[in-house]
């Protein structure tokens, strides 16, 4: 199961909507929590190096990850998963995704965003203990709803 | 000097992020990672003994595969080495 607060989920949906008819993407930055999964904290948005096709294709700098693996680090907080956007496409993992998908342990977010809208947002955790034998698994996704109604309406005033 | 490990390779270094290795080259920082965590060395390199291609090393700011030294480049203790593998996809089929 993936957690994560309202406004970080509606935060990376909105991160598809804009970069539409492009592909978004980012990293979550959180906790995994040993028998329930990944709780995400905060999420960084990433730059698409992938000027060249950005509209199917999405890759982070390297230099870019290292930077926030230590932002992460200053802040006791783990790289626990990343997301990016399908536009006008289903919000499931592609063959690229899984064959390109090599953090075990992780939570991979996909959102499908249609005409330039959001849709579905799924979470498919990378199991397994090697390139050999990794899959990709299904998860829940839980949003704190309670904790972020305030900011919400904070943002609407 | 320092070896940061990415979160799914913590399972073979005892849940640390960072490592203390001594080592005068990268190579060798490498090689004494994987002596002291064996079990790190698949999720590393191939069966040639070469990195994988999706495992990126980086001495400081630099990418080791485009040091002129490559893997033999000289390391000090105040130096860092992070291990990072790559993040990629795409929606569809090309
Ligand atoms: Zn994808």
């Amino acid at each position: 199961m993936l957690r994560l607060d309202y406004d970080l989920y509606q935060a990376l949906r909105a991160h598809g909507e804009e970069t539409y008819p492009n592909e978004c993407c980012g990293v979550l930055l959180g906790k995994h929590e040993p028998g329930i999964g990944n709780h995400v904290q905060q999420i960084v948005r990433a730059g698409n190096t992938r000027t060249d096709s950005a509209h199917n294709r999405y890759h982070i700098a390297p230099v870019e990850l290292i930077r926030i693996q230590r932002q992460a680090r200053s802040q006791s907080l783990d790289i626990v998963g990343f997301y990016h956007s399908h536009p006008d496409h289903p919000a499931q993992w592609s063959q690229t995704d899984f064959a390109e998908a090599h953090w075990l342990g992780c939570s991979y977010v996909i959102t499908s965003v249609e005409h330039g809208k959001a849709v579905l947002t799924n979470s498919f955790q990378l199991l397994g203990t090697s390139e050999e034998d990794k899959r990709f698994h299904d998860e829940s996704i839980e949003i704190n709803l309670a904790a972020t109604t305030a900011q919400t309406q904070e943002g609407q005033a | 000097m320092k070896i940061h490990i990415p979160t799914p390779l913590r399972t073979y270094t005892g849940g640390l992020e960072t490592v203390s290795v001594s080592g005068a080259t990268v190579h060798g920082a490498l090689v004494q990672l994987t002596t002291t965590y064996p079990e790190l060395k698949a999720n590393l390199f191939n069966a040639d003994g070469k990195l994988r291609s999706f495992v990126n090393v980086y001495l400081n700011e630099d990418d080791i595969r485009y040091l002129p030294e490559k893997e033999a480049a000289p390391t000090q203790d105040s130096d860092e080495l992070t291990i990072i593998p790559s993040i990629a996809g795409g929606c569809c089929c090309l």
